[in-house]
């Protein structure tokens, strides 16, 4: 970067400095600390933060009972496996279940991606089948959990091993499929609001009173893939361990 | 690039992505039918998770053309967790131990 006259190095695009430089500068400077960023995706990005210990905390303790215990850990890829045809498959459901919630968040992406174009039809279009997505996704945790409760999983015991299994289980995976949930509920929510023009005609929210953005669609989006997200590590450390 | 009124990327980036994520997902899932065992099955399982955390953040949810002011003080915290899983570890491999001490006295 080339040194100006001021002594400070040229500026990015929206005459902000770079690098690290641009770290201290924005954190030293007056009023906000994140430029360049609309405060409700600050606060979304905050939150999540928030969020991410606590799933952390929730996979800390998880592996704090597993380590610990003396009886043998039920082996969870017999456990979600399914029969199909005769043939057991493991981890059949929840590899489903992965797919689709990586489908979901695909679809997503795309719908921000066109709601900043003010595509309003395809972006309304890509929000309801996140949603779809999304509602199939509880659904196949709602037949899961009824699937372990008729074998006799419970927070207390379980047939297969350790009796922590079923605490865990119903914890984390419970956890988790209640955020898809208000997830899908936020994402109808914003869908409907797209679908009626709120973003581009600026209509004020009935609970912030902010003009309408497609800013929001964007937030809403980085809560929809820190779902995903966090059912990566749920994935690998719970079921595939 | 990223302009002032939003993030706006080809269409093309996200399908790539989506399509990585599908791959890597099935190299995990794969990890677990072909029933790899030890280091190697926990080897592969920590650098796929990694790999598909890393595309969700930094391409689906944009913090690669985020300002370093957020990334730092975004990603940066969650790094101390890892004090916290050394700390876990020690504890419950001691409990581990007095449970084996103490539980084999009875029987």
């Amino acid at each position: 970067m080339a040194k100006t006259a001021a002594g400070t190095t040229a500026m990015g695009p929206a005459g902000l400095a770079p690098g690290m430089e641009g770290v201290t500068a924005d954190w030293s400077s007056d009023q906000r600390a994140f430029k360049n960023v609309p405060w409700g995706k600050a606060m979304m990005w905050i939150f999540l933060l928030s969020d991410t210990f606590i799933f952390s905390i929730f996979l800390l303790s998880y592996m704090t009972v597993r380590n610990s215990t003396t009886i043998p850990w039920p082996n969870p890829s017999k456990v979600f496996g399914l029969t199909v045809g005769g043939v057991e498959v493991p981890l059949l459901l929840i590899a489903i279940m992965t797919f689709i919630l990586i489908s979901s968040s695909g679809t997503m992406a795309m719908a921000v991606n066109f709601g900043y174009r003010k595509n309003r039809k395809v972006t309304t279009y890509l929000i309801l089948l996140t949603a779809l997505f999304g509602a199939s996704f509880v659904g196949m945790q709602a037949f899961e959990w009824s699937k372990l409760i008729h074998e006799g999983v419970r927070p207390w015991e379980n047939p297969f091993g350790a009796p922590q299994f079923g605490s865990v289980f119903f914890m984390i995976t419970g956890f988790h499929g209640f955020h898809v949930s208000v997830g899908v509920i936020f994402l109808l929510i914003v869908a409907r609001k797209v679908w009626r023009g709120d973003y581009d005609n600026e209509t004020r929210g009935f609970f912030t009173g902010l003009k309408g953005r497609y800013e929001s669609v964007e937030v809403m989006g980085l809560y929809w893939h820190f779902v995903d997200l966090v059912w990566v590590f749920i994935f690998a450390f719970f079921y595939l361990w | 690039m990223a302009h002032a009124e939003g993030q706006t990327h080809p269409i093309s980036v996200y399908l790539w992505i989506w399509l990585l994520l599908f791959v890597f997902s099935f190299f995990s899932y794969m990890v677990d039918y072909m029933a790899f065992q030890g280091m190697l099955r926990w080897s592969l399982i920590l650098l796929f998770m990694m790999i598909k955390a890393g595309l969700i953040i930094a391409i689906f949810m944009h913090m690669a053309w985020e300002r370093l002011a957020m990334v730092y003080a975004i990603l940066l915290p969650p790094v101390l967790v890892l004090v916290f899983v050394a700390l876990m570890t020690f504890e419950s491999d001691y409990t581990f131990a007095s449970r084996q001490t103490f539980f084999a006295l009875g029987s």
